[in-house]
C-alpha cells in the first residue's frame, strides 16, 4: 500500500524515468548474459572490455545525476563535482590497496608499495580501518558528505552564490588536486592508487567481477535515481527549485535557504562519492588528475547537453558525450577538445534544455499538428 | 536557533518572568500581545542612508484589524517603512514594537515573517515555474526544517486551508495552472494568498493594483476590505481613487515623517496636503 503510493508519487507524470529504469533493467540482464553466456565467438558476445567500459559509463551517469540535483533543482552550478567522486573513488582505492597484502612488489603485508618506496616505516593514521570494506563503504559517503557539508555551510550562510560560488567550487577541487599530487600526504602522489588485484576476495581480472561490478552500477544508478526523483517529487524539491527561481522570496516566507542548500549539496556529494567507488574498481586506477578542473567542467557539459531538471536526462547526457569521446579520443584524439569546447557552446547558445528539450518539444509539435 | 521557528523565546529579561525557563514556550497570541488594541507601533523611527533621511521621525500605530493606506509622493520613505518593519534594513534610531512585547529590531527577517507580519511587493513575485497549489503550499504556515519537508505530505486540514484560500482569492478554477502563466492580477492575488497562507496578523501590501485593469482593481479592492477586521492591512499605494475606495484610515508620509492621519476625506482638505501634492 504505501509502496504502491510511494511508486505512484515517483512515477507519475515521468515517462522518461520509466523508459530510463526499463533501460537500466534491460542492460542489467542483457549485458551479463551476452558476456558470460553467450560463446566468445556469437555475434552477441560482449566483450569483457565493452562491460567495463559500459560500467564506467553507469558511473558518469550518476555522477552527472548528482550535480543535476543541486544544479538543475536549486541552482546551485558546481564546477568541482568531480572532486567529490575522486574522494569517493580514493576512499575505495585506499580498501583496494590493503586488499593487495603481500602480493605488491615489495611483499609489505601493511604497507602499501608507494609507502615502502618512500620509506615510511608505519601506516598513517588515517589509513587505519581501511582493510575493512564496510568501513571503506562509509568513509566512501562521509569523506565527500563532510566535505561538501563544511564547504556548503561557509559558503551560503555567507550567501555566496552564483558565479562566485562556481569560481569557489573550480578552485576547491583545484587545490584538492594540488595536495593529492603531493607524496607527504600519503596518497601514493601523482601515481595515486593502483596495481588493485581483489575486491572482497573476487578477483578483478575475472569476468564474474567485472559483471557483477558492472550489475551493481546498474542498481546503484537505479537506486539513485529513486532517491533523487523522491528528493525532487516531496516539498523539499518545491522548495528547493523555488530557492533556485527566487532565492531572497523564498527566505522571506521563511525558509532558511541555506539549510537547504547545504543539505541538497551535500547529499550530492554523497551520491558522487558512491559513483566514484564504483567507477575505481572498473578503471583499475585512481589518480590525482580525477580532481581537474577540466573534469567537473566536462561534467557540467553532460548534463546541459542532457538536459537539466529530468535527472535522466543528465544520465543520458553522461553517455553521450562519453560515447563521443571514447570513440574520438581512439579516432582523432587531438579534436576531443575542440569538440568538448564546441558542444558547450552548442548546448549554451542552441539547446538550453538540452536533447530532452528538443525530444519534448518535437513531441508537444506532433501532438498539436 | 530555538526549536520551533514560529516560536522565539523573547531575547529581553522580563522583570515579571525571570524564571522563564520553568513557563511554557509562549503560543504566538501570548507573544504578540495585542490586549491594547494596537498591533504595530512604531516610534521616532529615523534612517539614513549616506547622509539622505529616508525617514526622520517617524511615528505610527496601526490598530488591530484595521485597513490603513499608506500614501506619499515618490521618496517619501514608504518602502523604507515597509523594510523598518520587516527587519530588512535596520534604523539608526527608533523602537518598532509588534504587539507590545516583540521588539521587530531585535528580529531576523524569516523571524518576523514567521512571526506574523506578512509583506507583498510592488512586482509580483510568485515562484513561476511551480503551480498555484504549490505556490500556496510552499507559503503555508508549516515546520520548515529540512527534514521534516523532505517527508511531510498535505494533512486533511492543510489541504482545507489551501482550498479556502484559492475561494478568498478567487483563483479555485486555476489551482493546476503554473503561476508564471496567470495574468498579472492573478499573479497579485495568489501573492496575496501566499501572504495568508502563513496566517499573518499583519499584511503589507505594496502598491497592490498598479498595471491592473479596472475589473482588477475592483476585485482587488474587494479582497482587501474582506481581509481587513480578521487581519490588519497595510496598503501603500499611489492610486488615489483606489485609496478613496478602501480606505478609512489614510496616513500621508512626505519627507520621511507622517504629515497628516485621518479619514480620507478629512486628508484631502488638508492644506499641508494639498501642497504637498499639488505644489500649491
Amino acid at each position: 500500500m504505501l509502496t504502491q503510493m510511494m511508486l505512484q508519487r515517483l512515477m507519475d507524470h515521468d515517462r522518461g524515468g520509466w523508459v530510463f529504469l526499463a533501460v537500466l533493467l534491460a542492460i542489467g540482464i542483457l549485458v551479463p548474459v551476452a558476456n558470460l553466456l553467450v560463446p566468445a565467438d556469437s555475434f552477441f558476445h560482449i566483450p569483457t572490455y565493452t562491460v567495463t567500459l559500459l560500467g564506467k559509463y553507469l558511473c558518469y551517469a550518476l555522477l552527472a545525476i548528482s550535480l543535476d540535483l543541486v544544479w538543475g533543482y536549486c541552482g546551485i552550478l558546481s564546477l568541482g563535482h568531480g572532486a567529490f567522486f575522486a574522494l569517493g573513488g580514493y576512499a575505495m582505492g585506499m580498501y583496494l590497496m590493503r586488499q593487495i597484502g603481500t602480493r605488491g612488489v615489495y611483499g609489505d603485508p601493511e604497507l602499501p608499495d608507494f609507502m615502502v618506496f618512500l620509506n615510511w616505516d608505519s601506516l598513517p593514521w588515517y589509513w587505519y580501518g581501511f582493510d575493512q570494506f564496510w568501513f571503506a563503504a562509509l568513509m566512501v559517503m562521509i569523506v565527500p558528505g563532510v566535505l561538501a557539508f563544511l564547504f556548503g555551510w561557509l559558503a551560503f550562510r555567507s550567501r555566496v552564490s552564483g558565479v562566485y560560488l562556481s569560481i569557489m567550487t573550480q578552485a576547491l577541487t583545484y587545490a584538492l588536486m594540488l595536495a593529492f599530487f603531493r607524496n607527504e600526504l600519503g596518497f601514493g602522489g601523482n601515481n595515486g592508487l593502483t596495481d588493485f588485484k581483489d575486491i572482497l576476495g573476487a578477483s578483478l581480472q575475472s569476468d564474474v567481477t567485472r559483471v557483477v561490478l558492472f550489475v551493481c552500477s546498474v542498481v546503484a544508478l537505479a537506486l539513485g535515481y529513486l532517491v533523487c526523483r523522491f528528493i525532487v517529487t516531496s516539498k523539499l524539491g518545491r522548495v528547493v527549485t523555488a530557492v533556485r527561481d527566487a532565492e531572497a522570496r523564498t527566505r522571506f516566507i521563511g525558509y532558511r535557504v541555506e539549510h537547504y542548500q547545504v543539505w541538497i549539496f551535500t547529499v550530492s556529494a554523497v551520491i558522487a562519492g558512491i559513483a566514484g567507488a564504483l567507477y575505481v574498481p572498473q578503471v583499475g586506477i585512481i589518480n590525482p588528475s580525477e580532481f581537474q578542473p577540466l573534469n567537473s567542467i566536462e561534467l557540467v557539459v553532460w548534463v546541459a547537453l542532457g538536459g537539466r531538471a529530468t535527472l535522466y536526462g543528465a544520465a543520458l547526457g553522461a553517455g553521450l558525450v562519453n560515447y563521443i569521446k571514447t570513440v574520438l579520443t581512439g579516432a582523432l584524439p587531438e579534436v576531443w577538445l575542440f569538440v568538448l569546447g564546441a558542444l558547450f557552446v552548442i548546448v549554451t547558445v542552441a539547446l538550453p534544455r538540452g536533447v530532452i528539450g528538443i525530444w519534448r518539444q518535437l513531441r508537444m509539435r506532433g501532438n498539436h499538428g | 536557533m530555538a526549536d520551533d521557528p514560529r516560536i522565539n523565546r523573547p531575547t529581553q529579561v522580563d522583570p515579571d518572568r525571570v524564571f522563564n525557563f520553568l513557563v511554557e514556550t509562549p503560543t504566538r497570541e501570548e507573544l504578540i500581545d495585542t490586549a491594547r488594541g494596537v498591533i504595530l507601533y512604531l516610534e521616532d523611527i529615523s534612517v539614513s542612508f549616506d547622509g539622505f533621511r529616508a525617514l526622520n521621525e517617524l511615528t505610527l500605530y496601526i490598530e488591530t484589524g484595521e485597513l490603513r493606506c499608506i500614501i506619499g509622493p515618490n521618496g517619501a520613505g514608504k518602502t523604507t517603512l515597509m523594510d523598518v518593519i520587516t527587519g530588512k534594513t535596520r534604523p539608526d534610531w527608533g523602537t518598532a514594537y509588534f504587539g507590545q512585547r516583540v521588539n521587530l529590531l531585535r528580529r531576523s527577517e524569516p523571524e518576523i515573517a514567521s512571526m506574523g507580519i506578512g509583506r507583498k511587493f510592488q512586482k509580483p513575485t510568485v515562484f513561476e515555474q511551480h503551480t498555484v497549489h504549490e505556490n500556496l503550499e510552499l507559503a503555508m504556515e508549516s515546520d520548515k526544517r529540512v527534514w521534516t519537508t523532505l517527508f511531510c505530505s498535505l494533512t486533511g486540514e492543510e489541504k482545507d486551508r489551501i482550498g479556502e484560500v484559492l475561494e478568498l482569492i478567487g483563483l479555485s478554477e486555476l489551482v493546476g495552472k503554473q503561476a508564471g502563466a496567470l495574468s498579472h492580477g492573478q499573479k497579485q492575488w495568489l501573492e496575496i494568498g501566499m501572504l495568508l497562507m502563513q496566517n499573518p496578523l499583519l499584511l503589507l501590501v505594496d502598491e497592490p493594483v498598479a498595471g491592473m485593469t479596472q475589473q482588477e482593481t475592483e476585485a482587488t479592492a474587494a479582497l482587501l476590505t474582506r481581509l481587513a477586521g480578521d487581519r490588519s492591512v497595510v496598503v501603500v499605494e499611489h492610486d488615489m481613487e483606489f485609496v478613496r475606495s478602501i480606505a478609512k484610515q489614510v496616513t500621508v508620509l512626505h519627507e520621511g515623517s507622517v504629515l497628516a492621519e485621518g479619514p480620507f476625506d478629512a486628508i484631502q482638505e488638508d492644506p499641508k496636503v494639498r501642497e504637498v501634492y499639488l505644489g500649491s
